[in-house]
């Protein structure tokens, strides 16, 4: 790639600019900073594409009572219930249980601390969901609209 | 509490550490001469491994090898500490840096606020520096970022202790002595030869130019065996392993030639300028082929005609590593 060529296409990157290896005129190597490419944005565009879509998905099937609203701070942090196993310390099984509207309910603050503290939310903020994804992409757009 | 550590803005999060490292112990080198000698240039398609749910493809070696490998070559003695307790390991980072010391830690990305919001991903392989700590703010040098950063304590703990694959597990490293003196033509031909062989003879058909052409096959088959959804998620994933922050552009590809020209000269071999101009060429390849791939992700190429075209180009990638490695090989001899 030549100096030249080093694509300057700002992204979701928030001006954040990165290194590219690229050759200048006399083909000797240098470092030169690029403002995103846009190839790499339409990859990381669809990426969180697919997440917005999983969290539309989910709003629907909770507001009809047939999964509790962790499922949707589960998949807006990109988790699974494995996952959200391992990083909240409670067992795979009770996660799955406490997918299930019946039983998240009848939790109480203790039960539901650690849940809070991984995902920085107070109990009001857990128990309910947005009418739209409020996805990290999401609240940067809001960001732009309002500057 | 502040040390005085030389931050540079690199491409590579671990080749961009290691530097650094190195530099502030006085030691001074590029990036790309680390990543050579560390051998960091590979490739392997890992279906069984998943990331975010898709096939894991990747162009470089496993996380902390780079660091590991370019170390031993010089012959730097380096010290590597993992943890099981957060708060165990929060105290030893303090007391390490009380006693003056940069330390390297492994990280999550997903708990990191500097990052920008849109690249925060479940992937636990970055890599950066800790270099003070004023209040409850950790200061952080990391090499993606132009200027050194602050993360709060509470989300540099996240980071540390991050779950799922390549979990870190809390991994710090450091460098405990230099050596008197550095023995570098040995070290540039040691990552040579290394990257060569994982490149040409690795005895497994996911990994190296193999690699590369296994990934040609399977992507010809995405089409007819997933959804429309599913073949655009999986192309797209490809593209993001290949060109996402940390390769230098060219899955690596751009890194390693610029390594090959300052080889040539630490080992006064002219034939590695030439070969330097090959990889460039065929990061260039690879770039083709994230542009192509991205314009059938963005619906502007029909997808049956593209996947052709898209696995043509791979194997013209394996088919051109195959010569480039093929005659660094002899050209090291």
């Amino acid at each position: 790639m030549k100096k030249e060529d080093v694509p300057q296409q700002p992204d979701l990157s928030e001006g954040c600019k990165v290194i590219n290896y690229a050759t200048d005129e006399s083909g000797r190597y240098t470092l030169t900073q690029s403002a995103g490419w846009e190839v790499k944005d339409v990859a990381l565009q669809q990426a969180w594409d697919a997440i917005d879509e999983q969290l539309k998905e989910i709003i629907t099937v909770i507001k009809a009572g047939e999964k509790s609203p962790l499922a949707y701070h589960m998949i807006k942090n990109q988790m699974d219930p494995a996952l959200l196993a391992q990083y909240s310390g409670i067992a795979r099984w009770q996660v799955k249980r406490h997918l299930k509207p019946r039983v998240f309910n009848r939790l109480d603050t203790a039960a539901l601390s650690p849940y809070l503290e991984l995902f920085n939310l107070t109990i009001d903020q857990l128990r309910s969901v947005p009418e739209i994804p409020d996805t990290l992409r999401a609240n940067l757009n809001k960001v732009e609209v309002e500057q | 509490m502040k040390i005085d550590f030389p931050h540079h803005q690199f491409a590579h999060c671990e080749s961009g550490v290691t530097t650094n490292l190195l530099n502030y112990h006085g030691f001074s080198c590029s990036e790309a001469m680390v990543f050579g000698i560390g051998a960091g240039l590979f490739f392997a398609y890992a279906p069984f491994i998943k990331l975010n749910h898709l096939p894991l493809t990747t162009f470089r070696t496993s996380p902390g090898a780079i660091f590991a490998k370019a170390t031993k070559r010089l012959g730097v003695v380096v010290k590597r500490e993992k943890f099981r307790d957060p708060l165990v390991a929060e105290n030893r980072l303090d007391q390490l840096l009380a006693a003056g010391r940069p330390v390297g830690a492994q990280t999550g990305v997903y708990w990191l606020p500097f990052f920008p919001p849109a690249y925060r991903f479940h992937f636990n392989g970055h890599n950066l520096v800790v270099i003070g700590k004023v209040g409850d703010d950790y200061l952080i040098s990391d090499p993606i970022f132009e200027e050194t950063v602050r993360c709060p304590a509470t989300d540099l703990r996240k980071a540390r202790f991050a779950k799922g694959a390549l979990a870190p597990k809390g991994k710090i490293y450091y460098i405990e002595t230099m050596p008197q003196q550095f023995d570098l033509p040995k070290a540039v031909v040691a990552g040579i030869k290394e990257v060569c062989r994982g490149m040409l003879k690795t005895p497994i058909p996911m990994a190296g130019v193999s690699g590369i052409r296994l990934l040609a096959r399977k992507l010809e088959s995405w089409p007819a065996k997933l959804d429309e959804k599913q073949t655009l998620l999986h192309l797209g994933h490809v593209i993001r392993m290949q060109e996402e922050i940390g390769t230098g552009g060219g899955g690596f590809r751009f890194v390693y030639a610029a390594f090959l020209q300052e080889a040539a000269a630490v080992l006064n071999n002219d034939q590695l300028l030439e070969l330097s101009n090959h990889c460039t060429g065929i990061g260039d390849l690879w770039r083709d082929f994230a542009l192509l791939a991205s314009r059938v992700c963005k619906g502007r190429a029909t997808i049956q005609a593209s996947f052709s075209e898209l696995a043509d180009l791979l194997r013209k990638c394996a088919d051109e590593e195959q010569i480039l490695f093929t005659r660094l090989q002899v050209a090291i001899k």
